[in-house]
């Protein structure tokens, strides 16, 4: 009777959808005997579930969202260890008051640690600050045989490389210790600014690359010369009297849109729209956590896209091929006529050093497309223009690359292998992903 | 008419409360008792960020000094923990609940959460396994409030709570053991409500209804279900409105009430 059952389980995309036993150990000890019950080969750790594809899906999945200890801060020096299933949510709501940040978040603070080491993911920061990893002083991996192994830059350099980014295949995180950014207080100034087409974009965010966070909206139904059209946000950090912090959202999305709703009809209208009034706003100045994590505004938003999911296509392209490249994928994505209602550009800098870390020099687009088999094909040509390009695209946003296009785009990925099969951690841990992807 | 459903419906979501993040200047001190479990865990975190004075108590030593250090993170102004099997003596449980109170000077608030959820068919006709389980569920908590009850009464202030559960509104073929348990606690702490309050002492029953957590991880998980971060919101609202009677989350009200409105006749024949 104490046997798991398999429930239904998806990414944050909710395609694909899988049963799956779900394991939720609540310590170390009660992790080694879980590691212990699970298929052998066919589990994959899982935080919170907000990577989009499926990277986080296999027949037993690791939860940890038992594993959310905090153990240890350190207000002086500014560093934090806390168990990989504490979420950032917790943690900002933690340190903004404190007079710390961290350095790195992504759009939703709904994400665990573990999470955010494994996807090695970015911020509106990545052109100054890099990624997560890059402000992790260590970690603590347990690998498919229970043992303890403390990784760092300096200890076991390998392993800590190829678990940032890693997507879990070389063990179960358990905890992370972080270094955090000092902020004068929890306020943000933003800037707006509107640009007229793609070349204007991208033009806007190299000039404010000295700008501490920036990212841009596109308008990915505009055509012709408006093509790439965008408001292009700046934001830093502002000495202002303190606003309270937004609480819980009260909004939330109850079910899935039905499909006839999502058309491109009414993606241009929203787009279009969101273009004029979202622009209005040429500056504000807004508490931190309501800057950093727009999409924590709306619970489920997921379920926006339908019954049926969505993909998110995210890639990364160098600086000297970025305008075509964009251009190009605007292009195609328009003619098959179905739009997102969030596109995201963002300039990215210099690559790092694990081998499956996504960002490098140049720009990142992020689009969502409601589910349809006929988008797989379209994905694909996308993809060859990407890696023709030598870009790449996001892991954590995947569920449909191709093994070729992955290993085009990660030159890195043999290494990647060799530390996963040193650890003996392909034998435990495999992915949906990881098996279509070969790793 | 289904197109009014094709409209993007965003509604009012009922989860997210107001009383998050106040600042009450005044630390409370308060005694947790089944602090490893989940709703007492989240419950105590929320006590954390707001800087309370905490003393723990639960059977696993090792995971109570590792919450009691993830408290103090949190900005809790003492977290102490104190190893106690509520099925211990009663002079046992009296050291503790006299340890307990020399360490926060007096109690504000005790908080009752632990619990085991016994598998039905496998102990229903086991008379040892089903009075262990009624001894845990049910018999512990009053031996806990009889020892707590004088405590507060002689401040004449503090809230007196226990976690009980909606089970105990009507027996069910599926858990009828658990639910007996917590109907006996249910009742007692009507009784104890009302010889309590002329001294000014709140006592407080929780009724959670599913509560995603540890101890029911073998079910399967549907839309009746919260997480023990909800239900900690809404044990500290009613704290602080001190409410007799909660249901986490409040839908489970309506819906225990329609259940218990159900004749007998018709209730033994149904797969409720």
């Amino acid at each position: 009777m104490n046997e798991i059952i398999r429930q239904p389980c998806s990414g944050w995309g909710r395609y694909p959808v899988i049963e799956a036993r779900c394991h939720d150990p609540e310590d170390v000890a009660s992790l080694r005997a879980c590691l212990r019950q699970v298929d052998v080969g066919d589990c994959i750790p899982r935080g919170k579930g907000r990577s989009y594809g499926d990277s986080a899906l296999a027949g037993d999945l690791i939860s940890s969202r038992w594993l959310d200890t905090l153990l240890e801060l350190d207000e002086d020096r500014g560093m934090l260890r806390c168990g990989a299933g504490t979420t950032l949510d917790t943690l900002m709501t933690l340190l903004i008051p404190r007079g710390w940040i961290l350095p790195v978040v992504p759009g939703t603070a709904r994400v665990s640690v573990g999470g955010a080491v494994a996807s090695d993911i970015h911020g509106k920061n990545h052109h100054l600050d890099g990624c997560f990893s890059d402000h992790v002083e260590s970690i603590r991996l347990m690998s498919g045989d229970g043992d303890i192994l403390a990784c760092s830059p300096t200890e076991r350099a390998e392993v800590f490389h190829a678990t940032c980014g890693g997507m879990g295949l070389t063990g179960v995180i358990v905890d992370v210790s972080l270094r955090l950014k000092r902020v004068p207080g929890p306020m943000i100034r933003q800037q707006c600014l509107r640009a007229g087409n793609l070349a204007e974009t991208l033009s806007l965010l190299a000039v404010h690359n000295d700008s501490p966070y920036s990212v841009a909206w596109l308008d990915c139904m505009a055509g012709g010369r408006a093509a790439g059209r965008s408001l292009v946000l700046l934001g830093e950090h502002f000495q202002a009297p303190p606003v309270a912090a937004p609480g819980a959202s009260r909004l939330s999305v109850p079910f899935p849109t039905p499909a006839a709703l999502l058309n491109q009809y009414t993606m241009k209208a929203f787009n279009a729209l969101y273009y004029r009034i979202a622009g209005r706003h040429t500056a504000r100045i807004q508490h931190g956590q309501r800057y950093f994590f727009p999409l924590d505004g709306i619970q489920n938003w997921n379920r926006l896209y339908g019954r049926k999911g969505f993909l998110q296509y995210q890639f990364v392209v160098p600086d000297a091929s970025a305008e075509q490249t964009i251009e190009e994928v605007l292009h195609r994505t328009r003619r098959i006529g179905i739009g997102s209602f969030l596109t995201v550009l963002k300039r990215t800098g210099p690559a790092n050093h694990n081998p499956l870390s996504f960002p490098l020099s140049g720009y990142t687009l992020a689009l969502d497309f409601r589910y349809d088999p006929e988008l797989l094909p379209v994905l694909d040509t996308l993809d060859d223009i990407v890696a023709e390009a030598g870009g790449r695209v996001y892991l954590a946003k995947d569920a449909r690359l191709s093994r070729e296009h992955f290993r085009r785009m990660y030159p890195h990925w043999e290494s990647f292998v060799e530390t996963r099969c040193a650890l003996g951690a392909h034998h435990y841990f495999n992915s949906l992903q990881s098996r279509r992807l070969g790793l | 008419m289904p197109w009014v459903h094709t409209i993007i419906s965003i509604r009012y979501n009922p989860d997210a409360l107001d009383c998050e993040e106040r600042n009450i200047s005044k630390p409370e001190n308060i005694l947790i008792i089944g602090a490893g479990s989940a709703m007492a865990r989240a419950l105590a975190r929320r006590y954390a960020a707001r800087g309370h004075r905490l003393v723990l108590t639960g059977r696993d030593a090792t995971a109570l000094a590792r919450d009691c250090q993830d408290l103090l993170v949190r900005g809790a102004a003492l977290a102490h923990p104190l190893q106690l099997d509520v099925n211990d003596s009663d002079p046992v449980l009296n050291e503790c609940m006299k340890a307990a109170e020399n360490r926060l000077g007096y109690i504000d608030a005790a908080i009752i959460c632990h619990g085991t959820l016994p598998d039905q068919p496998t102990i229903a006709h086991d008379p040892a396994q089903v009075a262990d389980a009624i001894r845990t569920n049910g018999l512990s908590c009053i031996r806990l409030l009889c020892l707590l009850a004088p405590r507060l009464r002689a401040r004449r202030s503090g809230s007196l709570a226990v976690i009980t559960s909606v089970a105990g509104l009507r027996g069910r073929a599926s858990n009828y053991v658990y639910g007996s348990a917590k109907a006996l606690v249910s009742t007692y702490l009507q009784g104890l409500r009302a010889e309590l309050h002329p001294h000014g002492v709140h006592v407080m029953d929780i009724r959670p209804g599913f509560v995603d957590t540890p101890m029911t991880r073998r079910f399967r998980k549907g839309i009746l279900w919260s997480t023990p971060e909800q239900v900690a919101r809404l044990i500290d609202r009613g704290m602080e409105r001190r409410s007799d009677t909660i249901y986490a989350p409040g839908f489970w009200r309506p819906i225990m009430w329609v259940i218990r409105m159900i004749p007998e006749s018709l209730f033994k024949r149904s797969n409720l």
